[in-house]
């Protein structure tokens, strides 16, 4: 079923442009690779925030407003861009176990971020739970530190 | 020249064989590599973006400045460790290789344009520090930096489509 999906996109002509016009694969993933980096650098001053590594000077809910937006907004961006990547080569991103590792995780720090977002603005709600902030600041920060990885690994499949 | 020289004697080293024959290591310090790049460019242009008065509005430049460069530097310390270790598994391609001379040479402008601001406009900062725009120079050289990174990446990712 997949597969079969995978050799339909990959004959589509749009799928067949980004194949032959040489340039766009890796402009396209220069672009994806600097939202990559907003994303990555936000999130880890957050995440070192939400852990007490870093930034203690500012309180964790005001962390908290200045940077999860950039990730809101740099997503799009990262989402259009790798959907180009996927249509230009199918099999290579969809059959790939490092790809789907990859979205599995971005599905789960999406909900984790989107969840710290929320409690935020209940008054001093991080703030009044510690221990709670260090486990969520670290497990973002793993899983973040892994969809890279993942990414990278996609080419080494 | 003793660039050339230099280049064989650093990947006939153990470690440049160990990285060249591993099938797991070079892509795991070609991780840390990127991982490092975008901690590099995204804390950069944080600064940046002051600079250019996009972001961080509410805050002195030289506060964005003491908060967000040491990550940036810390970064950049990693990036060339790690960058260093894929370029010794092959050194001579790497060196013969266009786009990878454009990244450095693009590199050494972007440690230009920051030197220039740091012992430049950066001086006089305490007469601007809490303005919204900043300086022509400043803007200027934040601007710079951006547009730099950008290219850094682009030659980076582009050494992977032409190294043989």
């Amino acid at each position: 079923m997949l597969p079969n999906f995978c050799n339909w996109l990959s004959n589509t002509p749009l799928s067949v442009k980004i194949q032959t016009i040489l340039w766009i694969i890796p402009a396209v993933q220069t672009v994806h690779i600097l939202c990559v980096a907003i994303i990555m650098s936000t999130m880890a001053m957050l995440d070192f925030r939400l852990i007490g590594l870093a930034g203690t000077r500012q309180p964790v809910s005001g962390a908290v407003r200045r940077w999860v937006p950039w990730v809101w907004g740099t997503l799009p961006v990262m989402l259009l861009t790798g959907c180009i990547l996927i249509i230009g080569e199918p099999t290579r991103e969809l059959m790939n176990p490092y790809f789907r590792t990859k979205m599995a995780m971005l599905a789960i720090v999406v909900v984790i971020t989107a969840f710290i977002q929320l409690r935020n603005r209940r008054e001093a709600y991080w703030e009044s739970r510690a221990l709670a902030a260090k486990f969520a600041g670290a497990f973002s920060l793993l899983l973040w530190v892994s969809i890279l990885t993942a990414g990278r690994w996609i080419a080494y499949y | 020249m003793i660039i050339p020289q230099f280049c064989s004697w650093v990947e006939n080293t153990k470690m440049a064989a160990a990285i060249r024959t591993s099938t797991w290591m070079f892509p795991t310090i070609e991780s840390i590599h990127v991982l490092a790049i975008t901690i590099v460019v995204g804390s950069a242009a944080m600064f940046d973006f002051r600079l250019l008065g996009i972001a961080s509005r509410d805050r002195t430049v030289s506060q964005v400045h003491r908060e967000v460069l040491p990550w940036t530097w810390a970064a950049f310390a990693c990036a060339v460790v790690a960058g260093f270790l894929m370029f010794s598994s092959d050194a001579m391609k790497y060196y013969q290789n266009g786009p990878f001379r454009w990244k450095m040479f693009t590199l050494l402008l972007v440690g230009l344009n920051a030197a220039i601001f740091e012992f430049g406009p950066f001086r006089g900062v305490s007469r601007w520090d809490s303005e919204k725009k900043t300086p022509i120079s400043a803007r200027l050289a934040g601007g710079i930096s951006l547009v730099l990174w950008v290219f850094v990446v682009g030659f980076g990712r582009w050494i992977g489509f032409t190294k043989i």
